[in-house]
């Protein structure tokens, strides 16, 4: 018999705790005066997300998100906001997978693991985006 | 009226349980389950005749050219089609269309035109994109309205003199003089809708162009008969109609058939091969090339058994007793918008929604908690999801072996999820913002 695909069951995966990040994100809206403002998304699932930080002496002084999709990518991208205030540059283009997956505390499987890295992944971006802007700016 | 109780004893996989809950599979429009006749006539192939087809003398090729003959004559009996010649066995709806689309457009030109619709599943748009680039032909699209319907509804106001509806109107404002290929779904994957195929292939056929039906989703359904739609080409797959996956079928007249070139080269599609070319095999061989499925064409032959001898009028007034039940319950359940015709008569057996918001992949994953196998997603139709403004929709598919029961699990299940997956205003705000596009 063909085993269930390796990922939590319903009740680990939509956990109380990310169903209330899903239902009543944090941090989510529009911030007028972003510094890096960085919108990604999946076509296959749909999933969207726009990050928009504040950037202060080269750490996150504030982190917003909008965005639609599942539970698991828009909670993903509410706890992210919350993880990464006062992180600075070099330690959030530092965070992996495994450090995405101890903050939302699920095991999504391979199919679903996308819609939990989303927000990190536009966060990523945007940042590296804004520092060789910043960089050529200096030139 | 057919029995579905009865009808599901002889479905295996059935008796399955997922998470210790029964099955209840409505994922039908993706894949069918199969009985075990399929299951056994697969079987016996294996275990009895196995061999290659149309080549070797001995005993067991002569037994399985004869099964693999008699499954294209079954298919042509099951379809209306004049004779077996008129019947190619690809792998499945996709490589049908691919074969057509290929073949076809080494007769267009710069400047053609291939009409299409907005409710296309992938497969029928995409090798009709490919056909443009390499011919110059041009995409059109018969444009749908907001019931998921093609805008040709027959308008009463008409003149009393002049019987051509606004419909027709509508038809030939896409289809005119440079239209060489009209392709459509005769029923739409996600909206359900069933295309008046007739009208539209008679309006192609006025002005001569050639008529491809997608019928992935009608065929298994109900009743088709090509000849009485007059389409040129006709295209479904075994899998969604209680047989094994890897068989195709791509009906076409015979003599357009006869004039068009082969899609795939190499054995069995040959009449004569020398050094320096070939002749082709005739129909339906010169599109088969290489060694066919014929596991899977005699396991099609006891699907087609099967659903003759249940009835197609049956399984189809079944699907639609599934279907207007399944509609009811889920307009009970507030935050549901449910996509394609209001009129159940307009239907076929699937419904397409959306929960408040939520995200289908969230839908159907507490759905499948509760034992129930949906589909959520765009379904292979990227551009009418678009369309509808949505990244997406959660889809209950019915087929014979469904039961009422099985609606009332199902409509309940989502009655609770509705609850789980609720949104505050703010929120859902940004999702109504682009789903309301349509």
């Amino acid at each position: 018999m063909a085993n269930a695909a390796a990922s939590d069951g319903i009740e680990n995966l939509y956990r109380e705790e990310l169903m209330d990040h899903y239902q009543n994100p944090r941090n989510f809206g529009n911030m007028a005066d972003a510094d890096v403002s960085y919108h990604d998304y999946n076509p296959v699932c749909g999933d969207e997300v726009t990050v928009q930080l504040k950037m202060e002496n080269g750490t996150v002084k504030e982190a917003m998100f909008n965005g639609k999709g599942c539970a698991i990518s828009q909670a993903a991208a509410s706890m992210l906001t919350e993880q990464i205030h006062g992180k600075s540059v070099k330690a959030v283009v530092a965070m992996t997978q495994n450090d995405m997956l101890e903050i939302t505390k699920i095991n999504p499987g391979p199919v679903r693991i996308k819609c939990a890295l989303l927000a990190l992944r536009a966060v990523q971006k945007g940042i590296i985006q804004y520092e060789a802007n910043r960089a050529n700016l200096a030139k | 009226m057919l029995n579905a109780e009865r009808i599901r004893e002889d479905f295996p996989i059935l008796k399955r349980k997922v998470y210790g809950k029964p099955l209840v599979y409505l994922d039908n429009a993706a894949t069918t389950q199969k009985p075990r006749q399929v299951i056994q006539a697969t079987n016996d192939y294996y275990e009895t005749y196995n061999s290659n087809v149309h080549r070797a003398v001995h005993r067991l090729s002569q037994e399985a050219t004869a099964a693999y003959d008699e499954a294209h004559e079954k298919v042509a009996g099951f379809i209306g089609a004049e004779c077996m010649e008129e019947v190619v066995f690809t792998k499945n709806t996709t490589e049908s269309i691919n074969l057509v689309a290929s073949s076809l457009s080494q007769q267009l030109q710069k400047g053609d035109e291939i009409v299409l619709t907005q409710m296309e599943h992938h497969s029928n748009i995409v090798p009709w994109q490919q056909a443009a680039k390499r011919t110059g032909a041009k995409l059109r699209f018969l444009e749908i309205d907001g019931n998921g319907e093609l805008k040709l509804q027959h308008n009463s106001a008409t003149s009393g003199m002049c019987n051509r509806t606004s419909s027709d109107l509508q038809l030939r404002q896409t289809i005119g003089k440079k239209t060489k290929i009209v392709a459509f779904t005769h029923v739409s994957n996600v909206l359900g809708t069933i295309n008046p195929a007739k009208e539209i292939i008679a309006a192609a056929k006025e002005i001569g162009a050639v008529t491809v039906v997608d019928a992935a989703q009608s065929v298994p359904h109900m009743p088709v008969n090509v000849k009485e739609l007059g389409c040129d080409f006709l295209a479904f797959s075994a899998h969604k109609m209680l047989g094994p996956t890897g068989v195709g079928v791509l009906y076409g007249k015979r003599e357009l058939l006869e004039g068009m070139e082969p899609f795939l080269y190499g054995g069995d599609m040959i009449s004569e091969v020398s050094l320096e070319g070939a002749k082709w095999n005739e129909l339906p061989w010169k599109f088969e090339a290489g060694t066919p499925n014929m596991a899977g064409a005699v396991g099609l032959t006891a699907a087609v058994d099967y659903l003759q001898k249940v009835g197609m009028e049956n399984v189809w007034e079944h699907e639609i007793l599934l279907t207007k039940l399944a509609l009811k319950r889920l307009q009970e359940i507030e935050g549901v918008a449910v996509y394609g015709p209001k009129d159940a008569a307009k239907r076929s057996g699937l419904v397409a929604f959306n929960l408040n918001g939520a995200h289908p992949h969230d839908v159907s994953a507490f759905l499948d908690a509760a034992g129930i196998a949906v589909r959520g997603g765009h379904h292979c139709a990227m551009p009418l999801a678009r369309l509808l403004g949505t990244a997406g929709s959660t889809r209950a598919s019915f087929y014979l072996y469904n039961t009422t029961q099985e609606i009332e699990k199902f409509a309940e299940a989502l009655g609770k999820i509705a609850a789980k997956l609720k949104k505050p205003a703010q929120t859902a705000e940004s999702w109504a913002k682009s789903d309301n596009r349509l």
